[in-house]
């Protein structure tokens, strides 16, 4: 093993950037880990797992917590192969350090883009693969959480292997102590036996020895017929502190001597500041200096609601750099016309394509609007400058590469930089790389006042309007029958901010297919959005597929299974949801209508229960979700994640809509962009197929079908096709009431 | 001087009679679980307890709490956690957990007034926001609780 990767990557030590394996270090460069992370008795054996003389445990993981679970998911991974006592393992945030960028992540993304099996590589490709990734991950100071990700990618690639190859080294350690085979010794509960001898080691009194070693390239992993901790429902380690107010938020942080920062933003996007007279709150007490940055005014104070007071006197004036004239029918207006005159990029043609477009055709057009994150706790950012050196807290879906931005911002190097990840207040892609507007003013305010420390906090006004939008999107649908009424041509024109998206291929066997996209780009920012591209395909596929099984005259649930024969999976997932859901016996007076969409390697199908009556009123009664997501690690974690998803799925599609008028977003808060609360949360029952599929995501996968599922139960129950969203916008009542006009 | 009862100890504040609760609980007290939502009543992330009753902090002034027996998620224990905060956990409820400590204040004010409350009856009384959206494990949590409140 030493030989050969030396022999291979000897170019690569010389120039400092070895790495070894799916993302483990050699040993010799664990002394950095143990300097960066570890305590006086703990060492680590691999980049990811450290094991202390007491025989603690402790899984380091190279996301953030968000609440998706993925603090206990992960730790779960490795330990189940590192056959260690559940009872003694912890675990803890990936410092925002280089030594700690996840390269496991980089070779999942890498890998499911290029559509590759690492296990069907051959050995030799696939460790030139995974070293390539992990050069990769460190050059993007990749340590992001998002995308549906941690489970199938860092879990899969990175902690099972760790888990496994440290097992291996403190095999590796007693069976040198004792003088034996290693193949002779067994583990289980954190201990090392030989059973032959009925002598046994703690895995803390091996550390030491076991550190010595390098970790395996291609460390034995186990089969899942022998898991026994992957695919239970253990207990979330991060709730206790969320029940009593000691978790610690970005908002939270203390540090000495801080001052608060409140910030206004020019509120069309891409103008500037043009001038303010800041007179009229000098000497206001706490007040201690107003800052003008290129597009804002930012007042430091001591108490954050001074500042924000002091700032609501001041009357910036702005320069709108000509996009004061933007407003939300204009953009619609411009991706209608895009999607008429092109130019159109052909993405994918299946079969004869549009020539198959003849005989019977039906088409639709179906828009999305313009979504804000709306996390709750607001964007912030806590700083401090002083001697070019910056000191930042944050919680961020990405630390180390927040880090890399905000040494960017400042012109220091990553060294001059240290960046503190705390838990997140939600993130659903608003605290993304590529969204850190909040890091920018948060740097810019420290370095205009060095020295002190500053926590720059978005009231919700701000939040709301100078977010990351999901972008408004349209999709133009036709199809063509054939005499059998079965669907032979899916012809597909979308919008797009950036390129063609796969997530619009269908699963569905209509053999001529062709997609094309037009791409459009506004002054509004838009950005990843809890299932990001799905979120629009999924409503804009499931509700055609469900016009077309209307216009077939077939039940939409049939329908979708006569398309489905070569897709065994989504099937069950079907059949299952059926049965679940009542689908043949909806209850007096109810309309069911149904969805299903593969995202992140997860399968979802929903059923929405709803029922209108006769003054127009719609009530959301019940939501059934079945829900394929392979090999599932922790059960009741994944629910939680399904269950929220699918009411953050239903406040998009009962109320979800940013309208910009004059350059500015409208809405402001909750009042007018509003969130389904307890009174508007319907029955919420959710269903795992836990299939021998590969490890699917968990966050994202349960948001693409609601909207439709609602929107063709709407159709179900009063004939009416909703081909945008969201449903207040419409003739309906709905549950909580309206307060968008549109 | 302002007198501030919080968690049963008393703190004299020089500060604005309109200086808001939420800020002066998280910022001068430094007790950091009463969080900041929306600032305009909306969300409840800010809800704590006044003379028993659940209200928002942030548009809360000063003024109007002076000399009354303010709670945060801080001071609810039961010389360890309380009942509802087991549930929540039994429950596993929280997600992000931002909204929680708002949401354990007002289902705890609840189930002062009526211990056993219905689910519309707990629908209908607490508005908070959870944008995770954990509504249904906290239907299960509060009917666990009706139910060991029966029993």
């Amino acid at each position: 093993m030493r030989t050969r990767r030396f022999v291979l990557f000897g170019g690569l030590a010389t120039s400092g950037a070895l790495i070894v394996g799916y993302a483990l270090w050699p040993s010799d460069r664990l002394a950095r880990f143990d300097h960066l992370a570890a305590g006086p008795q703990e060492r680590f054996l691999s980049n990811w797992i450290k094991i202390a003389q007491d025989d603690t445990i402790t899984v380091v993981v190279p996301h953030q917590d968000m609440g998706t679970g993925i603090f206990t998911a992960l730790p779960q991974m490795a330990a189940e192969e590192l056959d260690a006592d559940w009872n003694k393992v912890r675990s803890e945030q990936a410092p925002a350090d280089p030594e700690f960028a996840n390269a496991a992540l980089a070779e999942g993304f890498g890998l499911s883009r290029e559509g590759i099996d690492p296990q069907s590589m051959p050995p030799f490709l696939r460790e030139l693969a995974l070293r390539g990734f992990g050069l990769i991950a460190e050059h993007m100071n990749l340590q992001v959480t998002g995308g549906s990700s941690a489970v199938r990618f860092t879990g899969v690639y990175g902690m099972r292997v760790a888990g496994a190859a440290a097992r291996t080294m403190l095999v590796r350690a007693a069976a040198e102590r004792w003088d034996v085979e290693p193949d002779s010794c067994s583990t289980r509960m954190s201990r090392v036996y030989h059973d032959a001898t009925r002598r046994s080691f703690s895995y803390g009194e091996l550390v030491g020895e076991a550190a010595r070693f390098d970790p395996p390239l291609d460390p034995p992993l186990k089969s899942r017929r022998s898991y026994t901790l992957i695919g239970k429902s253990l207990p979330r380690a991060d709730i206790p502190d969320k029940t009593n107010g000691t978790a610690v938020y970005g908002i939270d942080v203390v540090v000495p001597n801080m001052c608060y920062a409140s910030i206004a933003i020019c509120p069309v996007f891409g103008g500037k500041l043009k001038s303010v007279d800041t007179g009229v709150i000098s000497g206001r007490r706490g007040v201690r200096k107003v800052i003008t940055l290129e597009d804002a005014v930012v007042v430091v104070a001591d108490k954050f609601w001074r500042a924000t007071n002091a700032l609501a006197e001041l009357a910036p004036v702005w320069q709108d750099n000509g996009n004061a004239s933007i407003n939300t029918a204009a953009i619609y207006e411009k991706r209608r016309s895009a999607l008429d005159l092109g130019p159109l990029v052909e993405d994918l043609s299946k079969g004869r394509g549009e020539r198959a477009l003849e005989g019977r055709i039906f088409e639709a057009v179906y828009e999305v609007p313009y979504l804000a994150h709306a996390t709750m706790e607001p964007m912030n950012a806590t700083a401090v400058y002083h001697d070019d050196k910056l000191e930042v807290w944050s919680g961020v879906q990405d630390g180390l590469g927040a880090r890399a931005f905000c040494a960017k911002i400042a012109k220091l190097s990553l060294d001059q930089v240290q960046f503190h990840v705390t838990k997140l207040g939600g993130g659903f892609g608003r605290r993304l790389p590529g969204a850190f507007n909040y890091l920018d003013y948060a740097v810019k305010t420290a370095m205009a006042i060095p020295g002190i420390p500053i926590k720059l906090i978005f009231t919700r006004e701000q939040d709301m309007r100078h977010d990351y939008y999901r972008p408004n999107v349209l999709s133009r649908f036709q199809a063509a029958f054939d005499d059998a009424n079965r669907p032979v041509a899916w012809i597909n024109q979308y919008t797009t901010e950036d390129g063609s998206n796969p997530e619009a291929h269908i699963p569905y066997a209509v053999p001529n297919q062709l997609y094309k996209s037009v791409k459009v780009n506004t002054p509004v920012p838009v950005g990843a959005w809890r299932s990001v591209e799905s979120s629009w395909h999924g409503f804009f596929i499931e509700s055609f597929v469900d016009e077309l099984a209307f216009q077939s005259k077939v039940d939409p649930l049939q329908f979708r299974l006569s398309l489905l024969e070569h897709k065994p999976r989504h099937t069950a997932v079907l059949k299952r949801l059926a049965l679940e859901a009542g689908w043949r016996t909806p209850l007096a007076g109810h309309h069911l209508g149904v969805a299903l969409f593969e995202s992140f390697g997860t399968i979802v199908g929903e059923v929405a229960d709803i029922s209108v009556d006769s003054h127009g009123s719609l009530q959301v009664h019940r939501i059934t979700a079945v829900a394929d997501a392979g090999t599932t690690v922790n059960p009741n974690g994944l629910r939680a994640q399904l269950e929220g998803a699918i009411v953050f799925g239903l406040s998009a599609a009962l109320y979800g809509m940013i309208t910009i008028e004059r350059g500015s977003v409208v809405q402001s808060n909750f009042p007018d962009y509003k969130m389904v609360r307890l009174k508007e949360c319907p029955r919420i029952d959710v269903v795992l197929l836990d299939s021998d599929a590969a490890y699917g995501g968990g966050g994202e996968p349960g948001v693409p079908p609601l909207a439709p599922a609602l929107t063709n139960a709407v159709f179900a129950a009063t004939g009416q096709r909703f081909r945008s969203l969201p449903l207040s916008a419409g003739p309906f009542r709905v549950p909580g009431g309206s307060t968008l006009v549109r | 001087m302002v007198e501030l009862k919080i968690n049963g100890l008393v703190h004299q504040l020089d500060l604005e009679p309109e200086a808001p609760l939420l800020w002066v609980i998280r910022d001068e007290i430094g007790l950091k679980g009463t969080k900041f939502g929306c600032g305009i009543a909306s969300c409840g992330a800010c809800t704590v307890h006044v003379d028993g009753v659940a209200i928002r902090s942030c548009v809360t002034p000063l003024s109007a709490v002076a000399g009354k027996e303010i709670t945060t998620i801080e001071g609810l224990t039961d010389g360890g956690p309380t009942a509802i905060q087991k549930a929540w956990v039994a429950n596993q409820v929280p997600q992000c957990g931002y909204c929680q400590s708002g949401m354990i204040m007002a289902v705890s004010a609840l189930l002062k007034v009526n211990p056993k409350p219905s689910q519309d009856e707990l629908d209908a009384t607490v508005s908070n926001i959870c944008r995770c959206g954990t509504y249904e494990r906290i239907r299960a949590a509060v009917a666990e609780l009706v139910a060991s409140a029966e029993g």
